[in-house]
């Protein structure tokens, strides 16, 4: 019977029915960081259990890492005590830690990637959300919470119900100045921010078989934004490219040999889905947010919804995002004066954003009222830009150059949002104090749009923007 | 294993659609290795604005102190995977969440650790504020095995996975033993396994 990805991955890794119900999943890479970890180790300890499958466990920091001064230790002391923690554990667990000192220290989505320990056909966990990434590979990848965590340590399985399977087919072309993340804003847009519960999305149409693994990342990150837990695309020649010679990625014979499995994991051209949604490429704008949750956008030049225009059960959410982020319905977000641009995000912070940002501000200055940062996804992302000359770009257009980590997506490092600071932001989610400031305001949309931003100072359409002329002159 | 068949006490509404995580704990409380004394800061930015605006929020609110169910919207509980999340809940006292639907990692989440999660449509939740909100000291009572929510002298049906209901009554919300029990079927799948037997480099 012709099936999906997400049922060959499922039926493959599916070890019993457990008494409760759920299914027992075993999970083929497990990822680990500073933040949701350390209370799962500590369980471990408490119950005399080991790490089941060490070698296939790997950590790293990011969340809470500091992307300006670096020296040990860290200047907050509970960042440092967090990373002393998972230092510990790494070493008495015997599992691998990307650290600071390693060179393959980053954003947890960066490194599995980088890696090439993200494989088709596999199964993957990790305690952060947007775990969802790694699905570009065709990988049926899970975030999970911190007794997950646990009991992927001591088990490599976890217990699981299975999904409904959803095809969102992009077709036709992108227009010039829209990219992955207009794409994905637009999906979480038209489908709502729980339009993906129950359900894992495959990504497909020629949009997305065009798309580089970098963009195919940035699509698979924000499904968890759409409600879906896990978003996936079909492993092809793309994916294998991306992941032949990566380090962890099979050499020679094996890799013929794993392209041939991977193959035959994608859906059958006649699998059965539960949903499918067909999407025109030439419908989508330059998108950006406006609101308190990522469904919450608009094309850049389109107007911004008013509470009486919709439908009486939205109009309290309506209201609530308009008067946070003190907007009026109606009005363009176009325009929008902004305080500070963040460029990073396991969504936007691969060497392909960093270089899409860097065209945009080449020989271009931030505008005087702007706080900009550039946070590299990863030590190799910023060690590749280095190289060529990319952090020197942004210095020069005013933008500090910093080290890698999740930085101003959360805010659990220094870099944060002040008072009402709005910002122009290449990153995932826009919720209510979610860079800082209880009070901070995020404007979510592609690095390019952000680096723009920054230049011009204040939202711009790409499409038509003249960096050369002065906005509002 | 511990068996939960109910919770009972007063409830809490926390009113509005997509309340996400990081307004449940932000991100700076985080910032530990324990998940202790996350109770304390529970919605703590939703409770610090509606000070600034001069109200009250229900965590604040001394009528609802005690409250033992928590009373959402739709799509309680998005955005990140943070156990936190449901950990502050739980800790604060809360035995139970009821809202119109769940984001799906905070209601894996919370049966991970007990916090029984069911719903019930959007005018049934809209009628159970209500009485929440009127009389904060009404006894709500959530009974797993009945499937029903008691709202003083008011029975309500919930939903609530099947596979959800009997690991709550059979105390198999906590997995880990069960994943460990015949753990030589685990070793036997991941044998089979091509990446596994074949061409891993795990150990590069």
């Amino acid at each position: 019977m012709a099936r999906t990805l997400f049922q060959k991955v499922w039926d493959t890794h599916a070890v019993r029915t457990l008494p409760n119900g759920q299914t027992q999943l075993y999970i083929g890479l497990h990822l680990v960081h500073e933040v949701t970890s350390p209370q799962a180790f500590a369980e471990l300890r408490e119950r005399g259990w080991t790490v089941r499958a060490p070698q296939r466990t790997f950590a790293t920091i990011d969340h809470i890492v500091p992307t300006a001064a670096q020296a040990r230790p860290f200047a907050d002391l509970m960042a440092e005590s967090m990373t002393s923690a998972l230092e510990r554990n790494c070493r008495d667990f015997g599992v691998r830690f990307f650290d600071l000192a390693s060179g393959g220290q980053g954003i947890v989505h960066v490194i599995g990637p980088e890696n090439g320990l993200t494989q088709p056909g596999m199964t993957i966990a990790c305690g952060d959300s947007h775990t969802s990434t790694h699905g570009a590979f065709g990988a049926i990848a899970f975030g999970i919470g911190t007794s997950q965590v646990r009991d992927v340590l001591a088990t490599q399985t976890m217990s699981l119900s299975p999904l409904k399977v959803r095809r969102i087919e992009v077709n036709g072309r992108l227009r010039p100045g829209v990219y992955a993340k207009d794409v994905i804003l637009h999906i979480i847009g038209l489908l709502g921010v729980k339009g993906g519960t129950g359900y894992a999305y495959e990504y497909a149409g020629d949009v997305v078989d065009r798309m580089t693994m970098d963009e195919r990342m940035t699509i698979c990150n924000m499904s968890i934004e759409g409600g879906a837990r896990i978003g996936y695309v079909n492993p092809d020649q793309t994916t294998f490219d991306f992941l032949r010679d990566r380090p962890y990625a099979p050499k020679g014979a094996d890799f013929d040999t794993a392209v041939t499995w991977w193959t035959s994991m994608a859906s059958d051209p006649d699998a059965a889905y539960d949903d499918v949604v067909r999407i025109d490429a030439a419908d989508i704008a330059p998108t950006v947010t406006w609101g308190i949750n990522p469904g919450q956008s608009v094309g850049v030049n389109g107007r911004l919804p008013r509470p009486e225009d919709v439908a009486p059960g939205d109009r309290a959410g309506i209201s609530e995002a308009l008067e946070f982020m003190s907007f009026e319905g109606g009005q363009r977000v176009e325009g929008t004066k902004i305080d500070v641009a963040f460029i990073g995000s396991c969504t936007n912070g691969r060497l392909s954003d960093l270089r899409e940002a860097a065209k945009i501000v080449k020989g271009q200055k931030v505008a005087a009222h702007v706080r900009a940062i550039v946070v590299p996804g990863s030590q190799k992302v910023a060690v590749a830009a280095e190289k060529e000359g990319l952090d020197q770009v942004f210095a020069d257009a005013g933008f500090e150059w910093r080290r890698a980590g999740c930085s101003m997506c959360l805010a659990m490092n220094p870099d944060k949002l002040v008072g009402r600071e709005i910002c122009a932001s290449s990153s995932n989610r826009n919720f209510k104090g979610r860079q800082g400031s209880p009070t901070g305001r995020t404007l979510l949309m592609s690095p390019a749009m952000v680096a723009a931003a920054a230049v011009a100072g204040e939202v711009v359409d790409i499409r038509t923007w003249d960096a050369h002329v002065p906005v509002g002159a | 294993m511990s068996k939960i068949e109910s919770a009972q006490g007063h409830a809490v509404a926390v009113h509005g659609d997509d309340i996400d995580t990081d307004r449940i704990i932000p991100a700076r409380f985080l910032k530990t290795i324990t998940f202790d004394g996350l109770e304390d800061h529970v919605f703590e930015d939703d409770r610090l604005e509606a000070q600034a605006h001069g109200k009250v929020h229900p965590f604040d609110d001394p009528a609802h102190k005690g409250a033992a169910i928590l009373l959402g919207g739709a799509n309680f509980g998005c955005g990140s995977s943070r156990e936190h999340a449901p950990q502050a809940i739980k800790r604060w006292g809360i035995g139970a969440v009821v809202a119109v639907s769940f984001a799906e990692i905070f209601f894996g989440n919370s049966l991970m650790i007990g916090l029984a999660c069911a719903t019930v449509s959007p005018e049934q939740m809209a009628d159970l504020m209500a009485l929440a909100d009127a009389n904060p000291t009404l006894d709500f009572r959530l009974d797993i095995a009945a499937s029903t929510l008691t709202a003083g002298d008011r029975v309500i049906p919930v939903t609530m996975p099947e596979s959800v209901r009997s690991a709550l009554l059979s105390g198999g919300w906590d997995a880990t033993s069960l994943l460990l029990d015949k753990y030589e079927e685990v070793e036997q799948l991941a044998a089979r396994l091509p990446y596994v037997s074949g061409w891993d480099r795990l150990s590069a």
